[in-house]
């Protein structure tokens, strides 16, 4: 017997797919075009336009920047998300309902509304340097996917299992690490992949926050297709595509490994 | 290693909710203790205190002469098994069991030793490398066990350990560990809400209502001599017939229930009777007779029920309705009169409240 499935549906789901894809093969197309300008289909073949990017310096150090930020960003926003969503599951019933959406009120504010404010009182008002603010924006921007994404995790975790691992005289802290920990590790590197990506692909925060010398790589991007129109914009957005598969790729085995071995 | 564990004054509160009220009572060494009672009576309460999860308002908790009370819990040594059984899901079974050694300092050779150890006592020698997620529910709950003996505890807590087992393994779980329990003379409490249950395993029972003991006594005593109306209630005295005495001679005493029916009774068997009290009678312990002479309270018959070895009526009588049991050979029919004649060594008597 054959699963009943209507050509309609069929037809919806490919059409998904094509929408979600499609993007990606034009700019991949476009990025090995042999032409002056951006086109699609390509004109000829040529990975000349892949070589100018590291000709434009502001590529290279914005790259850099980017995913200085993105790590540092992400690791406090771990830091911080990891404990507060295992307060807000542990003592559920304890703590006011409010306090788990104080959590994602970032994403609720207008990025703009967050970029905009972060200048005027952090850059301006205090004088700080640019790299801490941009941390500080985007270490707000990532706390609500790590709070929520590690929430998940911990709404599915026995906490009888903690207390189990207490009275078998392993302290509160040592439990946590041992215990809690390894069970929703899975939800902690989901986390660390949305927050990682958010951070990497933010232009709205970081378009009040970058300044003299210190700039992310959406934001090079954007200042560099004001300027050109070349097919430099399409192959580096494709070298960022596979860095950020690869380096999740990195991350999945490694945070995998440690958490194997205890 | 067994140690007597003494509860004292025990208060606690949920926020400004009293959920246990002055608490005491004194579990010998060896002994297997069941604290029983309807969800919110405050025995989970109890032992999450004993266990040290929870912090009480007042009181004081001995274990073995050490005061407890105030301890973290990962000091207080006491080996706990869940409902949900509360296994390591990312650890093996042998390492589960090895977990409290390990947190003792033992060497991974010699706690790997005493866990293997341990699992062939309790029959899963066979499955010590799998994960927990591979084993049934009774096959967890026998390593939730091991992982809680191997450490050889003074104390040892059950918490509804056979609510999530069907009924066949319950019984037989059951037995092993109540010989698991007396062979190694660990003391325990043991929380169920399963009467059958607490009563088969325990040394003792304390009945649990409202955060209070309402009776604190061996398994026998409190099926035949509950000391008040709600653990009467709860072992299955269905019938409760508030009397007076009329007239006393000696250790006879003749007293008169509602609807003035006079019944003679005895101290004898009954033990001490106060002038105002409560006869207490399960179903099998009213006798329905249709001889309008016996001595008993006049009743009209209402819906009969077949158990098998009697007839059941429920009975209109001038104390309310209650239940008697009748006999096979004679069925009378609804709306019959009746008298319900209590059978003395199946009543008891309680304080009016």
């Amino acid at each position: 017997m054959k699963p009943r499935t209507s050509p309609f549906l069929i037809a919806f789901a490919a059409l998904v797919y094509i929408f979600l894809v499609g993007p990606l093969v034009i700019v991949l197309g476009a990025a090995l075009s042999d032409t002056t300008y951006l086109t699609f289909p390509p004109h000829g073949l040529s990975l000349r336009w892949f070589e100018k990017i590291f000709e434009v310096g502001a590529f290279r150090t914005t790259f850099v920047t980017s995913f200085q930020l993105a790590f540092l960003a992400t690791a406090l926003a771990l830091l911080i998300g990891i404990p507060a969503a295992y307060a807000l599951n542990r003592y559920r019933i304890a703590l006011p309902s409010w306090l788990s959406t104080v959590f994602v009120l970032p994403i609720l504010v207008p990025e703009i509304v967050l970029g905009f404010s972060l200048l005027k009182s952090v850059t301006v008002g205090a004088g700080a340097p640019i790299f801490p603010t941009l941390l500080i924006g985007h270490t707000l921007i990532v706390l609500p996917y790590a709070v929520r994404v590690v929430s998940a995790s911990l709404a599915s975790f026995d906490f009888s299992v903690e207390e189990a691992a207490i009275s078998l005289g392993s302290p509160p802290v040592k439990t946590f690490l041992t215990i809690v920990l390894p069970n929703i590790r899975s939800g902690v590197i989901a986390a660390f992949i949305l927050a990682f990506i958010t951070s990497i692909n933010d232009v709205s925060t970081s378009l009040f926050l970058t300044g003299p010398g210190i700039s992310t790589l959406p934001i090079a991007i954007l200042a560099y297709v004001e300027q050109y129109f070349d097919p430099t914009v399409a192959s580096v957005s494709v070298l960022l595509m596979l860095l950020t598969v690869a380096v999740m790729a990195i991350v999945e085995r490694t945070l995998g490994l440690t958490f194997l071995t205890k | 290693m067994t140690q007597a564990l003494s509860i004292e004054n025990l208060t606690a509160h949920y926020g400004t909710t009293k959920v246990l009220e002055d608490l005491t009572m004194h579990i010998a060494a060896g002994e297997l203790v069941s604290l029983l009672g309807a969800s919110g009576c405050g025995k989970t309460t109890t032992l999450r205190l004993i266990a040290g999860f929870l912090d009480p308002t007042a009181g004081k908790i001995t274990l073995g002469g050490r005061d407890l009370t105030r301890l973290p819990a990962y000091k207080r040594d006491i080996g706990l098994v869940f409902q949900n059984y509360a296994l390591f899901p990312h650890l093996s079974v042998r390492d589960n069991v090895a977990f409290g050694p390990k947190q003792r300092g033992v060497s991974v050779t010699e706690r790997e030793r005493r866990a293997d150890a341990m699992l062939q006592r309790v029959g899963l020698e066979g499955l010590a490398d799998r994960l927990p997620a591979a084993l049934s529910g009774g096959q967890k709950q026998r390593v939730a066990l091991a992982r809680a003996l191997v450490i050889e505890p003074p104390l040892l807590m059950f918490d509804e350990p056979l609510s999530n087992l069907d009924a066949k393994l319950r019984v037989d779980m059951r037995v092993e560990i109540r010989q698991l329990q007396r062979a190694n003379g660990t003391t325990s409490v043991y929380v169920t809400h399963d009467q059958e249950e607490a009563f088969s395993i325990s040394d003792r029972v304390a009945i649990m209502n409202a955060g209070r003991i309402m009776q604190f006594d061996t398994p026998e005593k409190l099926y035949q001599r509950p000391e008040n109306a709600f653990v009467a209630r709860f072992v299955g005295f269905e019938n409760l017939i508030p009397m007076r005495v009329t007239a006393r001679d000696g250790r006879k005493v003749t007293a008169e229930a509602p609807g003035g029916t006079l019944l003679a009774l005895d101290e004898q068997r009954l033990g001490p009777i106060p002038d105002r009290f409560v006869l207490a009678t399960r179903a099998d312990g009213l006798e329905v007779s249709a001889d309008p002479a016996a001595p008993g309270l006049p009743a009209t018959l209402g819906l009969r029920t077949y158990l098998g070895r009697a007839y059941q009526y429920q009975c209109d009588t001038a104390a309310g309705g209650l239940i008697a049991n009748g006999a096979l050979s004679a069925p009378l029919a609804s709306g019959a009169s009746a008298r319900l004649v209590p059978v003395l060594d199946q009543c008891c008597v309680l304080k009016s409240e």
